[in-house]
């Protein structure tokens, strides 16, 4: 499949790039690693006007330290996420997460960053951002915006990101000892979306659970963040019948889409089961 | 005949030495091949799976940069004929007119309406959509039992009817087996409808020189294609080359004459310039010819004591929305299957071919086989359950012994060896059979969230396809004969011609394996060239598991005309008697005399020079030979697997999978191997993961691999393989074939373990694929209100591969 046609402008700084972003108006798409854009392209699902890649600005690869938190940049890829030694000693839901997106081809291509702006529910690091309370760093002519995950993922496929913002980096606050993480993926083969997928940190306090954050991969239009599950784990012994019982508020308040891969009916299902597994390895963790 | 058994040759593993060149990317694919001047073509398609075509406006695409023409389906109406099928399985098979693009009216998406034909790919692609198309939309006719059923909306409207043809076939009185058998089971299978996804997506590209034309595609049947090229647009066939480059896969999917090659062929001829076309994926899942697809209404009598008397069948097939190459024979080739190694008293096969506005079905690896094979194990299993016998042990009680070979099935065929005991024999040692029923045992007892089950799977196939005198019976349109030519060149090197077609089999290793031991000539000596109808004028390609035991014993025989004749020369050099000679390890020598003697490579000189030549002996040692079967090969096999299955998800996740095959006499295990494994792939990938689906509206959904799950490695176990063998006893080589087996034997394999695991909950029976969902659903609906709650024990998190 060819794409229709579109200008392209492939800026060398994010002040560039911000410029043409806001030069190209309305319809104008930014590349990343374009490892989701590139397909909706090549299918004409998507036909903007002009793409604006990001592909040679070194300074959004970066990942620093940032005090209590870590900032990864827009175009670090999948790869990069994986090996970093900030992102392994402070965020291992990231980094634990990130290795089960799609196949080496794709994690050396694909972007932290981008994967995020796609907004794709069914993608793993929009929940993962989700349950880890980060905060999204934008730029645009007007200047810069911080936006909290929890604000970030709108609807499907829609952010909210202005025509004319560009998503620079990710700030991720660091999770202080006592935590342990887990992300239940359930697809069908490796390389498939999930068809659900539950992003999990849990905080021990002794033989009961502390604290619990728990977002959910697919369980709608956009991901959702489980705070039922959460409020019924809070303070209980670490045990599978807790786990178990809190995992059975999974689906609630969420309306699951319906496709080729499950039922709204099975994700509900799985959601609860999965909830209470991820619940489990991030307690044992 | 003094020759002696091959020295190392047949039988070594040697690495293919086709593959350094096809996985570096040194190959000649078609889409590589890039004439000057080469337009390209991009085909409009339709969106519709049934509309009137009231309106077609090329105009504003003609005007568009870079196009140089734009054509409808009605500009080539005069032209384009129809596309051809082969097999006329009954005297009243209802066959419709199948233009290569759609004049007045298209009967399934994806259907070619028009086509840009530009100066590159891009132009052509930008130019489709300013073609402008009126449709008046007719009712889409998307489910087999209501095509069949009264007042019925048509595909079809001139033949009234949806039915092309009923096909019937029996032996034995059925009848009385039904009413008398104390033991009666029945199913309904589906077989749901896959796609062949062949690596290299389908690509054509057609070259004119004044009246002749040089057509690349890729294809595996280029001498078939030619002919019918030829049939369908009325040039001349000698003015028709036919070249099949390098072919990555084809799985069935490239045999077929399709409307993308005839168009090729007269929109060269139309602008004098040379055209190419190629498929982008989600195209090629729309209008490759899918496969499959059947509902499959079984009904198996038996004894008390397991004994099969009688097994009747009554399929519809669905052809899609036309007839093409051999589509409506495919599920037939199962007529023979059914029955599987089994003894019965009586069998009775009914088939419906059906029309549908989908993509028309064909072959795809295994072609009727499968569904056949699957049918049969999969009852076997259920009569296993029924009666509370092992499912070994109800098979051991029906197969035939290897003591009764040759054997004439209830099917009308005659198996000429086999020995499945001890190929299940192996497979149950190999498999630690009993040490997993005990696990089994144990988690059944224990309530595991994670059930294990196991599945039997004691197939044979038909292969070596095929004996022509059947194949006329059959009403089938050409030959089963394969063709081989050996030229010896004046250095000594050899070239072997094979009208077979290889496409990722391995031939040019294989027949220069066969070579080198018939002729003693060095393995380095001999190419192979295959797959141009210029360079192999004779040919029947491939497919159906057939170049090996058809086109391999063509070979042998081809082989030994050349030593014939070199005898001739040699003893005429020695100046001894032929019958004194001997010939070994390439060599020529008198018996007794070992120091006299003359290689090969001598005397293919002394031929070429002429110098010396005994009486009325032409100065060439070339010969050819063609090979016609007299009957099928039965490679057969025992397969067995188990699978985990998490109860509370659905997940199946396959623990351990062994496949004992006997293919007979093996040229190169190496090469065994690797069809083993990519036939279990795609045997598992019809029960766990694959199926083609469409919507009400009779839109495919599944048209891109996001979709369509084809498995990738991580998605499946490690195999364990193995072999027995006993020598097929139809031909000279004992060779039975092997490209279709792992697929045949697969599916029931994997879909008798997932029933197996949840014997308990009362399931009987999941609907391939066996996706969780549909897992999920089959233990809900059985499952007893005591069982216990989902937990957060640990399940199976993932994809269906090993750990």
């Amino acid at each position: 499949m060819i794409p229709a046609a579109f200008d392209y402008a492939r800026p060398r700084s994010v002040d560039e790039a911000v410029r043409a972003l806001a030069d190209a108006g309305e319809d104008a798409k930014v590349l990343a690693g374009g490892q989701s854009l590139m397909p909706l392209l090549r299918l004409r699902l998507a036909i903007p006007d002009a793409l604006i890649d990001l592909g040679r600005i070194a300074a959004l690869r970066e990942i620093r330290d940032d005090g209590d938190a870590v900032v990864i940049g827009s175009m670090a890829t999948h790869h990069q996420v994986i090996r970093d030694p900030l992102v392994r000693a402070h965020l291992p839901l990231i980094a634990r997460t990130t290795e089960t997106v799609a196949d080496p081809a794709v994690r050396h291509r694909g972007t932290f960053g981008g994967s995020l702006a796609h907004a794709d529910p069914a993608g793993d690091l929009p929940a993962v951002a989700l349950a880890l309370d980060a905060v999204l760093l934008v730029r645009s002519p007007r200047g810069e915006r911080e936006i909290p995950a929890a604000e970030f993922f709108v609807d499907w496929m829609t952010s909210a990101l202005e025509p004319d913002e560009l998503l620079v980096g990710v700030r991720v606050p660091k999770l202080g000892p006592g935590w342990g993480v887990h992300y239940e993926k359930f697809h069908r083969t490796a390389q498939a979306w999930a068809i659900v997928g539950v992003a999990c940190a849990v905080r021990r306090d002794g033989d009961s659970v502390a604290e619990a954050r728990v977002a959910l991969t697919n369980m709608g239009p956009a991901p959702v963040r489980a705070g039922a599950v959460e409020d019924a784990v809070r303070g209980r012994p670490i045990s599978d019948d807790s786990f178990r019982s809190a995992g059975g508020h999974a689906a609630d308040g969420t309306e699951p889409p319906s496709d080729l891969h499950g039922s709204s009916e099975y994700r509900s299902h799985l959601a609860t089961v999965l909830t209470a597994r991820a619940l489990a390895a991030a307690a044992a963790a | 005949m003094t020759v002696q058994e091959g020295r190392a040759e047949v039988g070594s593993p040697r690495k293919r030495s086709e593959d350094a060149r096809l996985i570096t990317g040194q190959t000649r694919w078609t889409d590589n091949l890039a004439p000057a001047g080469t337009l390209h073509v991009a085909f409009l398609r339709s969106p519709f799976a049934h509309a009137r075509i009231t309106r077609v406006d090329t105009s504003e695409a003609a005007r568009s940069p870079g196009v140089v023409a734009v054509f409808s389906g009605a500009d080539f109406a005069d032209e384009q004929g129809s596309l051809p099928c082969a097999w006329v399985v009954t005297e009243d098979m209802k066959h419709p007119d199948h233009p290569p693009m759609a004049v007045r009216e298209v009967r399934y998406v994806g259907e070619p309406v028009a086509c840009v034909v530009a100066r590159d790919k891009y132009a052509a692609a930008d130019a489709l959509e300013e073609i402008d198309v009126d449709y008046e939309p007719l009712p889409p006719v998307v489910d087999m039992n209501e095509a069949v059923a009264d007042g019925a909306d048509l595909v079809h409207e001139e033949l009234g009817t949806n039915k092309s043809y009923t096909w019937v076939f029996e032996n034995g009185d059925i009848d009385a087996a039904l009413r008398d058998a104390p033991v009666v089971i029945e199913r309904e299978y589906v077989q749901q409808r896959l796609i062949p996804s062949a690596m290299e997506p389908r690509s054509v590209l057609c070259v004119p020189e004044a009246d002749d034309f040089t057509l690349y595609s890729a294809t595996q049947i280029p001498h078939i294609l030619r002919l019918m090229l030829a049939t369908v647009t009325g040039i001349a066939e000698h003015r028709i080359r036919v070249v099949a480059p390098d072919v990555g896969g084809g799985f069935g999917s490239k045999l077929q004459v399709y409307g993308e090659e005839v168009l090729a062929l007269l929109l060269a001829r139309r602008l004098g310039r040379p055209v190419k076309w190629t498929e982008s994926r989600s195209e090629g899942n729309m209008t490759v010819h899918h496969g499959r697809d059947q509902i499959q209404r079984l009904t198996l009598a038996a004894e008390r004591d397991g004994r099969i008397r009688g097994f009747k069948v009554d399929l519809l097939a669905d052809m899609g929305a036309y007839l093409m190459l051999v589509t409506p024979g495919i599920p037939l080739l199962g007529a023979f299957m059914f029955n599987g190694i089994y003894k019965m008293d009586a069998y009775s096969f009914t088939c419906t071919g059906v029309f549908t506005t989908k993509t028309p079905t064909d072959a795809y690896r295994g072609a009727g086989r499968p569904e056949a094979t699957y049918a049969v194990e999969r009852i076997m299993d259920e009569l296993a359950a029924e009666l509370d016998l092992d499912p070994i042990e109800v098979r051991r009680r029906n197969w035939i012994a290897h003591e009764e070979f040759p054997y004439d099935t209830i099917a009308g065929l005659t198996y000429d060896s086999g020995n499945y005991e001890a190929a299940t024999d192996k497979a149950l040692e190999l498999f630690q059979y009993d040490k997993l029923r005990a696990e089994q045992a144990e988690r059944r007892e224990r309530n595991d969230p994670v059930q294990l089950g196991i599945g039997v799977s004691t197939f044979t196939e038909m292969c070596g396809l095929a004996p022509s005198r059947v194949l006329g019976s059959l009403s089938y349109g050409a030959g089963g004969w394969e063709h081989a030519s050996v030229r010896v060149l004046p250095s000594g090197k050899v070239e072997v011609v094979t009208g077979s077609s290889a496409h990722g089999q391995g031939h040019e290793t294989a027949w220069a394996q066969i070579t080198a031991d018939r002729l003693g000539v060095p393995f380095e000596d001999v190419r192979v060239l295959h797959g141009d109808t210029a360079i192999s004028p004779r040919g029947m390609d491939t497919y159906g598991s057939r170049s090996l035991t058809v086109g391999g014993v063509a070979l042998y025989a081809a082989c030994e005309k050349v030593v014939d004749k070199a005898r001739k020369v040699a003893a005429h050099l020695l100046e001894a008697a032929e019958q004194d000679l001997e010939f070994s390890d390439g060599r020529f020598s008198v018996r007794g005399v070992q120091q006299e003697g003359k290689t090969i490579q001598e005397v293919v000189l002394a031929a070429w020079a002429a110098h010396d030549l005994p009486e009325g002996m032409e100065p060439s040692l070339d010969s050819d030979a063609t090979f016609d079967p007299d009957n099928f090969s039965f490679p057969h096999g025992t397969h067995l697997c188990a699978t985990e299955v998490d109860t509370e998800t659905g997940m199946v996740k396959i623990r351990k999978y062994v496949a004992v095959d006997d293919v007979g006499k093996v040229v190169n295990p190496l090469i065994v191997e690797g069809q083993v494994h990519g036939g279990l792939a795609q045997g598992i990938a019809q029960a766990l993961f694959e199926e083609a689906v469409y919507d009400e509206e009779g839109n495919l959904t599944t048209t891109t691999m996001a979709d369509y799950l084809v498995p990738s490695a991580a998605d499946l176990p490690e195999f364990t393989t193995d072999r027995t063998e006993t020598a097929a006893t139809s031909n000279p080589l004992g060779v039975k074939g092997v490209g279709e087996a792992g697929t045949i034997a697969s599916t029931p394999a994997v879909v008798n373990a997932v029933v197996d695991a949840l014997r308990p909950f009362g399931v009987k029976d999941v609907p391939m694929p066996c996706s969780p969902e549909r897992v999920w659903r089959a233990i809900r609906d059985e499952r007893k209100p005591e069982t216990a709650e989902p937990g957060a024990g640990g399940g199976l998190g993932s994809a269906g591969g090993a750990q």
